[in-house]
């Protein structure tokens, strides 16, 4: 009589346990994203097929896992690049990128100009203060999120991949 | 006015794993502990510091909450999005090694962040981000 109700909790209790594991894998990712982690093995790791784990990710998180993972080497590049004591070349390997033209193409799709830009604008700001400001704000550097837990400062700095997000922001703003 | 922040609330799904955590793991002193079953609050704190406290809380107890939103907020501690809070300590490395021990998923090592801080972060057994930032 009471099989359904059995039945939906049942469900339900998988449903958390599967997004318990997507967490699992997410926060894997923004553990070792320098590492030459692929979905295989993340996917093994959690007893998951490949296509599976890349099909729920996405239900649960919005974007690919490989999308969250190259999201999560270019907002390290991005705060590497503005330390400016390390080359373009050097920052991609550093974030776990192999190919340096797989690195540029995402980080200009990502962060709106190429690393070596970008590395150059942040050197800009803290050398000169002529349009200091400017190029301190387009470069979102450290001063934008001061006095800001950081919890929150790390989500405002990271750069964001999904459009409907950025498209929310401007509603807002 | 002479306002303090005296107590913030955390969600948990299994009140049990949140106190081993909260309170073996991290150290801190249980202040109170009432309910029973799920329907637990448990108030917990750092030792000698009284003025703060965090409530270890069932989600969505609040009868208003519809069938709906609850299902909304399990899903989304599950996934990991939902309840985060950030602690200090002026011994980062020590403490990312104690938490790390005790069998805690760890989300991030001890890391310069560009904005000026040092922190590391973990999560508790309800999947809330704790993040623990250096003090110096």
């Amino acid at each position: 009589m009471c099989q359904p109700e059995w039945r939906r909790a049942r469900v339900q209790a998988q449903r958390l346990a599967d997004l318990a594991r997507l967490r699992r894998v997410r926060d894997r990712i923004d553990r070792h994203y320098a590492q030459p982690l692929n979905v295989e093995a993340l996917a093994r790791e959690v007893n998951m097929s490949a296509g599976h784990l890349s099909r729920q990710f996405r239900a649960a998180y919005g974007e690919t896992l490989y999308a969250y993972l190259m999201t999560r080497r270019i907002e390290r590049a991005t705060a590497l690049l503005r330390r400016g004591d390390l080359s373009v070349t050097e920052v991609c390997f550093a974030v776990g990128c192999g190919s340096l033209g797989t690195f540029t193409t995402r980080f200009t799709e990502l962060v709106g100009m190429p690393p070596g830009a970008l590395r150059r604008q942040a050197a800009d700001a803290v050398a000169g203060p002529a349009d200091a400001g400017g190029a301190a704000r387009a470069a979102g550097c450290a001063s934008t999120v001061e006095g800001m837990p950081a919890c929150v400062a790390k989500h405002v700095t990271r750069p964001v991949r999904i459009r409907e997000a950025v498209v929310a922001g401007q509603r807002l703003a | 006015m002479d306002i303090t922040i005296h107590t913030s609330s955390l969600p948990h799904d299994d009140p049990d794993a949140s106190l081993a955590f909260y309170r073996d793991v991290l150290g801190f002193e249980v202040r109170s502990d009432v309910g029973q079953g799920r329907m637990r609050w448990i108030t917990v704190g750092p030792a000698g510091r009284p003025d703060t406290s965090i409530l270890l809380a069932p989600p969505a107890a609040d009868p208003g909450v519809t069938d709906d939103e609850r299902r909304t907020i399990t899903e989304m501690m599950a996934k990991g999005t939902y309840g985060w809070i950030l602690l200090a300590t002026p011994d980062l490395d020590a403490t990312f090694e104690k938490v790390q021990a005790g069998d805690t998923e760890v989300v991030q090592e001890p890391t310069e962040q560009p904005y000026g801080i040092r922190d590391c972060a973990f999560r508790d057994p309800a999947g809330n981000l704790v993040r623990i930032q250096e003090l110096r």
